[in-house]
C-alpha cells in the first residue's frame, strides 16, 4: 500500500477508535479543535523544515503529488491520525483513571503521580 | 546545524512548550504516568507505520542532518524521539486551551473546582498514595 492510501486509512482508523472504542469523541469537542489549530501551524513550521531541508525524501511514486509548506499533503492526514489517537487515548486515561477512583476501584493506572 | 538539524527541532519542541507546564500549570508532566500510560497506541501504531514505510521506500532520511544513529529496521533515532516528543506537545497543548477556555474535554480536570468531586477525589487519593497502596492497605 503507499503512503497515500495508509495515510487515509490512519485517518479512518483513529476515527473509528475515537467515537466507537474510546468513546471520547474528541473530534466533537471545541476544545479538540481549537487545540488542533494550534498544533497544525506548529506542524507545518517544523515538517516545512523537516522535508525543505531535505531530512526527509518521499518517493514521488508513493504520493499524490501536491504539497504544503514542502511537504506532502500525506502528512498532514498523518498528523492528524497521529494527534487524534494521542489525545483520544489521553482522554481515555484520565477519565479511566477518575471514573474508578469516583468508584472506588483501584485500577492499574495510578490514581495520581501529581505530588 | 548538520546533522544536529532533526535532534535540536525536537529539542525546540520540549522547549518551547515547557512553559505550559511551568507558567499555565497544566499538569501533564505532573501526570507522566498517565502520559506515558496514552501515548503507547500512538507510539506502537506509527514507529510500526514507519517502519513499514522504510522497508517500502516511501520515504528515507538524510545521513547528513540526522546523528546518524539507526535502530533495528533503519528507523533513525531522532524519529522514534518525534513520537514521544509530539504527543507531549498535543497533550501540552490541549491542556492549554482547555486551562484557558475552560471548555470540556470528556474528563474531570485535576484542577476543576475546589470543592468538585474530580479535584475531592484528586486530594482523597493522594492521600490514600501517601499511607500506602490505598485499599489493600486499608482492608489489612
Amino acid at each position: 500500500m503507499n503512503y497515500s492510501a495508509l495515510a487515509v486509512l490512519a485517518v479512518l482508523g483513529v476515527l473509528v477508535v475515537d467515537l466507537v472504542v474510546y468513546r471520547t469523541r474528541m473530534v466533537t469537542r471545541k476544545v479538540f479543535w481549537a487545540a488542533y489549530a494550534i498544533i497544525v501551524t506548529f506542524q507545518l513550521l517544523m515538517n516545512g523544515v523537516l522535508t525543505g531541508l531535505d531530512v526527509v525524501v518521499y518517493d514521488p511514486d508513493t504520493i499524490w503529488g501536491p504539497r504544503i509548506a514542502y511537504a506532502p499533503v500525506e502528512d498532514l492526514l498523518f498528523g492528524f491520525a497521529m494527534v487524534t489517537l494521542t489525545l483520544a487515548s489521553w482522554a481515555a486515561v484520565n477519565r479511566r483513571a477518575n471514573t474508578a477512583r469516583r468508584r472506588g476501584f483501584e485500577t492499574d493506572t495510578r490514581p495520581s503521580s501529581t505530588r | 546545524m548538520g546533522q544536529l538539524t532533526y535532534l535540536a527541532l525536537l529539542v525546540g519542541c520540549v522547549v518551547v512548550t515547557a512553559p505550559l507546564e511551568l507558567l499555565l500549570r497544566v499538569r501533564v508532566y505532573a501526570r507522566w504516568r498517565r502520559l506515558l500510560l496514552a501515548v503507547v497506541p500512538e507510539f506502537v501504531v506509527f514507529v510500526v507505520w514507519v517502519l513499514y514505510a522504510i522497508a517500502e521506500g516511501h520515504w528515507d532520511y538524510s545521513g547528513e542532518r540526522t546523528l546518524g544513529l539507526r535502530l533495528p529496521g533503519g528507523i533513525p533515532v531522532e524519529e522514534v524521539l518525534f513520537f514521544l516528543v509530539v504527543p507531549l506537545c498535543a497533550v501540552l497543548a490541549l491542556e492549554a486551551v482547555r486551562k484557558v477556555t475552560g471548555w470540556d474535554a470528556g474528563y474531570p480536570s485535576p484542577d476543576d473546582s475546589p470543592g468538585s468531586i474530580a479535584a475531592r477525589n484528586e486530594r482523597g487519593a493522594d492521600r490514600g498514595a501517601e499511607s500506602g497502596t490505598g485499599i489493600e492497605e486499608a482492608e489489612r
